[in-house]
């Protein structure tokens, strides 16, 4: 009985606060066109039953989705751009995984502090600083124009190259946290065998060390790709007006447009998308654990 | 000496395969490796025996390549191979924790180091094939090492070590992690496999029986230092100092004071009230000088009556018996206090034991059982 109350109290809390709320968001997306604040049509009502309720809903916001160019294409920016994200943060966070997994053991801790730090931080207010770095009088430009490396100042702030720049900073320790604890378990004397056995370092690197480290590389692109698919806030702040992410679509679908029912379809359809990445990423971890056992 | 006998140390013609000369290696300020120098010989099964931290591991890392001397040379086959990387060099390891990858099956762990020699596929399908069937894996070649006993993991590890046929093969500990049993059948084919393949093979373990058993010579080391280098049985019968003579097998160590009888003879005054030992050796020793007895259990026998004509002879009462099924250890208790281990074969039941608990008992031995040490 016990075991059951500490069970359904976090089942409670996500009912409460993810289910129903999703649940909302189906109803309205399923809802007729409107440009205005809720209550949509139709509405549930006890004199007329479930039946009808039903029958009036209809899928006409997802069709109007795909008459209109601009959604599809944005889904596919934003997956574009989580997977360009995703790899860069893979290219700086395996390095930076390597090298904590090979610095001495007392060392370790600090750098783990130091790859943790910046949580200590708002997200927003990281965001924000990287405005004040990466615009026309921000300090990257300051010092490349003070090294003489530019004469004119770059034009970064409000491009996708900002954008990058953001995911990358933001979700690395999600990629290097993983990737560590597969490097930290590695045995060494796997890669002293590799070498005995006839392997350059490099080759034993590629034969030993990155096979070893194959579920934490795999959990780490997870980690980044599915929340940097539907980014909202580095894509606003740091992007341009070409940049273009479902994110960034939602947001202004919902409080510019006002258009909640074509919102929230938006909204179901990222959702559905995302499963897909989030389905693949369970059975690594479940595959991981098996192997482990 | 019989020229079958396989003995290439003995013969000054002989060029030893592995030379290590005065070879030091330091970790910092610690001294693992003290100005050492030895010579292996080829197809010679080479323990390095001693207990943790004595440098038998550092010695075979540094034959395999992993850390590089301090000072001195080693040479494979005459050459100096300090400078030479490990995957560069004919000498394959066999490690401890066997460090199969476990990303790759049987089959492909054997054929790893084959595949970097870049060997056509037919050639490496064919090797790894004659290794598993001197493994006696063949059954298993399909599966991960996760899949498999700790006994077949092992011959995996020996097959993979073994596929690129090494000038030199390095066991680290190879039989540390399995059951006493099973260590006994591997040992003997671990000698087998050796002989077979022709392969010098050096290996580390601080167990002295496991040394004995498969090794044609046993260097027992300290503290980076080699204390004695020689045959099995030398290392048994004829140890050079305490410290060996301790090591190996269990022993009786009477310190006493050396008294020149005649040529090859001494009495060794050791106690109050005790009658001199007697004892035989070609070793030179002053009047006098401190020196030690070391005397086997097994060669010390038990009687009820004083034995007539012993070169030597002490009374004293059965203190403890360990009872080892084949053998029995008797502690005997001497009236100054000194305790001695005599052994036993238990040819009869244990029913009909002839001695027990407080019985007084005669320990008796010749003149040439024990060896006479001065350090």
């Amino acid at each position: 009985m016990r075991r059951f109350a500490l069970i359904a109290l976090p089942y409670a809390w996500l009912l409460a606060l993810f289910l129903v709320p999703f649940l909302i968001v189906v109803k309205i997306s399923l809802s007729d066109v409107a440009l205005s604040i809720p209550p949509y049509f139709p509405q549930f009502s006890w004199e007329e039953g479930i039946g009808a309720f039903l029958a009036e809903l209809d899928f006409e916001n997802f069709v109007f989705l795909t008459q209109d160019s601009l959604y599809w294409k944005a889904y596919l920016s934003s997956l574009f751009i989580a997977l360009v994200s995703t790899a860069l943060t893979l290219m700086i966070g395996y390095p930076v995984a390597y090298g904590m997994a090979r610095a001495p053991e007392e060392w370790r801790p600090t750098l783990m502090m130091l790859i943790i730090l910046p949580f200590w931080t708002s997200f927003l207010i990281r965001v924000y600083a990287w405005m004040g770095i990466l615009s026309q009088e921000g300090f990257l430009n300051q010092f490349l124009l003070w090294t003489g490396i530019i004469s004119t100042p770059l034009t970064i702030l409000n491009t996708n190259t900002a954008v990058y720049i953001g995911i990358v900073y933001t979700y690395l320790p999600f990629m290097v946290l993983p990737i560590y604890a597969a490097l930290d378990r590695l045995d060494g004397s796997l890669i002293e065998a590799a070498e005995d056995l006839g392997c350059s370092r490099l080759s034993a690197f590629w034969l030993v060390t990155v096979p070893m480290s194959r579920n934490g590389i795999i959990a780490g692109c997870f980690l980044v790709f599915i929340p940097a698919l539907g980014e909202f806030v580095i894509p606003s702040l740091l992007g341009g007006s070409g940049t273009l992410m479902i994110g960034k679509v939602l947001w202004e679908e919902f409080f510019s447009n006002r258009d909640w029912p074509v919102a929230s379809a938006v909204a179901v359809v990222l959702l559905l998308i995302l499963i897909i990445p989030i389905v693949l990423f369970q059975r690594n971890q479940q595959r991981a654990s098996e192997a482990d056992q | 000496m019989n020229s079958t006998v396989f003995a290439p140390w003995e013969d000054p013609e002989q060029k030893p395969l592995i030379r290590f000369q005065n070879v030091t290696k330091k970790f910092g300020s610690f001294t693992a490796i003290d100005n050492l120098s030895l010579d292996i010989y080829e197809r010679e099964f080479f323990a390095l025996l001693g207990p943790s931290g004595c440098g038998k591991t550092t010695m075979m890392r540094m034959l395999a390549g992993f850390e590089n001397p301090t000072s001195g040379q080693i040479e494979l086959s005459g050459r100096n191979i300090v400078p030479v990387p490990p995957n560069k060099r004919a000498v394959n390891m066999m490690f401890q924790s066997y460090a199969l990858f476990p990303h790759l099956t049987i089959w492909e762990n054997i054929a790893f180091g084959l595949k970097r020699e870049g060997k056509d596929k037919e050639t490496i399908a064919t090797r790894v094939h004659e290794m598993l069937r001197l493994t006696r894996l063949e059954r298993f070649a399909k599966r991960k090492p996760h899949q498999i006993s700790g006994g077949q993991r092992q011959r995996v590890a020996l097959a993979r070590s073994l596929a690129k046929a090494p000038t030199l093969l390095l066991l680290d500990e190879p039989l540390g992690a399995l059951d006493a049993k099973l260590r006994q059948d591997t040992q003997f084919e671990l000698m087998d496999i050796q002989e077979k393949t022709g392969t010098t093979f050096v290996i580390v373990t601080h167990d002295q029986e496991e040394a004995m058993t498969v090794a044609s010579r046993v260097a027992v080391m300290d503290e980076g230092k080699l204390m004695q280098v020689a045959t099995p049985d030398r290392i048994y019968e004829t140890p050079n100092s305490v410290y060996v003579a301790d090591f190996i097998g269990d022993v009786n160590i009477i310190e006493g004071r050396a008294r020149f009888l005649e040529e090859g003879q001494y009495e060794i005054d050791w106690a109050e009230g005790q009658q001199a030992l007697h004892a035989a050796t070609s070793a030179k020793f002053d009047n006098g000088q401190t020196c030690y007895m070391a005397i086997r259990p097994e060669k010390i026998t038990i009687t009820a009556d004083k034995p007539e004509a012993a070169d030597n002879c002490v009374q004293g009462k059965i203190h403890d018996i360990a009872y080892l099924g084949n053998l029995s250890t008797y502690h005997v208790e001497l009236p100054n206090g000194t305790i001695i281990k005599a052994q036993t074969a238990n040819t009869r039941r244990i029913a009909r034991r002839s001695f027990t608990w407080e019985d007084q008992v005669w320990l008796s031995w010749t003149a040439t059982a024990g060896v006479m040490l001065a350090r």
